[in-house]
């Protein structure tokens, strides 16, 4: 069996010089070079935001916020980190603190202590039809998705998207989140279970034909 | 530990992410390969967690709000423009030369005050003396009168003018008769720190205190 391939952030050799370049600058005070500098990564600081907060204009507020606060301790940040896990972990942060203080997901966390120890079993055997990447061209595929995604408790969601969409690596992961090494691999293996029954079947063949998993109904 | 020989379904599941990651022992890999190759749902759930994690990770799945990256770049904008006035050493040199410039201005005046202190009011150059009054002027004096002043010099060669013409000549007013017209802020006030000397600039001969006051 092929290994993953996993997506990291891996600009090529050309791409990484001029980020170190345009890191320098901006350190040395050419704030003006800061926006070139975090533009690739505004996807995933957009993303990191509304994948915690499940809400857009929270999501840009945040996502703001965090460039901001990148660009005021830029001079802390050393060559030996990657750029975009900085920046990635700075935007979880201001995510979660949002998140704390709008108490909005309380509810979710009682319901989460229930699995934590148990194995998960996959619901759906069937053949796996593979949604090709090509699919994500199309706006209904993606929605059908970020619905899937929306649906899993909080606590693997925030796993699934700092490893798995926004590609820190599990350490990282379980500092951004403040859990332990273990915690993000229980999470992480059940939120790709989880997302995996959601989506089985395909997408040609009728997603979320069965009743979404509702709250305290789940079958894990 | 792992059986070598039988892996169990529930065995591989608890472990499935953890291939996915590469974080397994190649003992255990090895057997959830054998156990792949032979068990179809197993293999189902690998394909569909691998296909899973690879649609995530494609950015087209972070879709951000139309504007954003405008908005993002305004907002930096403005932040940086502030900050980068003042985050560079060299931001603070016009701030600072522009202190070091006060400091030696006010140094400056300071010194010179002490030089040359404030003009007596002889020294003062004549407030509001209407520029068509007559005046008498005299030989020997560069002092302009009101025509009958008792401090007119040699009076037998007087003559007459406008106060225009005699200022323009270099005559300068009376302290005497046309003490109303050099009873200016800036006199008085400079005066009023030296009160002996204005005592004796009354007494003195007007004359002698105009020629001294232009030595």
């Amino acid at each position: 069996m092929a290994e993953l391939n996993v997506v990291v952030d891996n600009p090529g050799q050309s791409g990484a010089l001029q980020e170190q370049e345009l890191i320098r600058r901006v350190q040395q005070g050419e704030n003006e070079h800061f926006y070139e500098l975090v533009r690739p990564y505004e996807r995933r600081v957009f993303a990191a935001g509304m994948a915690i907060l499940r809400n857009e204009s929270d999501a840009e507020d945040v996502a703001q916020e965090a460039m901001l606060k990148a660009l005021a301790n830029i001079r802390q940040f050393r060559a030996e980190a990657r750029f975009s896990t900085w920046l990635i972990q700075i935007t979880v942060n201001e995510a979660l603190m949002r998140r704390r203080r709008e108490r909005t997901v309380v509810m979710e966390g009682i319901d989460d202590r229930r699995d934590e120890g148990s194995d998960y079993i996959p619901r759906e055997f069937a053949d796996w039809r593979e949604i090709p990447s090509e699919a994500l061209e199309r706006k209904e595929v993606r929605q059908r998705l970020a619905e899937a995604l929306a649906s899993l408790d909080m606590k693997y969601r925030d796993v699934f998207v700092l490893r798995d969409m926004e590609q820190l690596n599990i350490q990282e992961t379980a500092e951004a989140l403040g859990i332990s090494v273990a915690s993000v691999k229980t999470r992480l293996l059940r939120a790709r279970l989880m997302l995996r029954d959601l989506l089985a079947g395909g997408w040609e063949h009728g997603w979320f034909s069965r009743v979404p998993f509702e709250k305290g109904n789940k079958p894990w | 530990m792992v059986n070598r020989e039988v892996m169990p379904c529930e065995h591989v599941w608890r472990e499935i992410s953890n291939y996915l990651e590469g974080d397994v022992d190649a003992s255990v890999r090895a057997l959830m390969d054998e156990h792949f190759k032979s068990c179809a749902r197993c293999a189902s759930v690998l394909e569909g967690t691998r296909n899973v994690v690879r649609l995530y990770g494609d950015e087209r799945m972070m879709e951000v709000p139309a504007g954003f990256g405008r908005r993002l770049e305004r907002r930096l904008a403005q932040t940086a423009r502030v900050s980068s006035r003042w985050s560079t050493w060299s931001a603070w040199l016009v701030p600072l030369a522009a202190l070091a410039l006060l400091a030696g201005g006010l140094r400056l005046a300071n010194s010179l005050a002490l030089i040359n202190p404030p003009l007596t009011r002889m020294a003062q150059p004549p407030h509001g003396i209407p520029p068509d009054m007559l005046v008498v002027v005299s030989s020997d004096a560069k002092v302009f009168h009101v025509a009958g002043c008792d401090f007119i010099h040699n009076k037998e060669t007087v003559r007459t003018m406008t106060a225009k013409e005699a200022m323009h000549e270099g005559y300068i007013p009376c302290l005497r008769c046309m003490r109303k017209y050099l009873n200016t802020d800036v006199v008085g006030a400079a005066n009023a720190a030296s009160a002996g000397t204005e005592a004796n600039v009354d007494s003195d001969d007007p004359e002698e205190e105009s020629q001294g006051a232009r030595r």
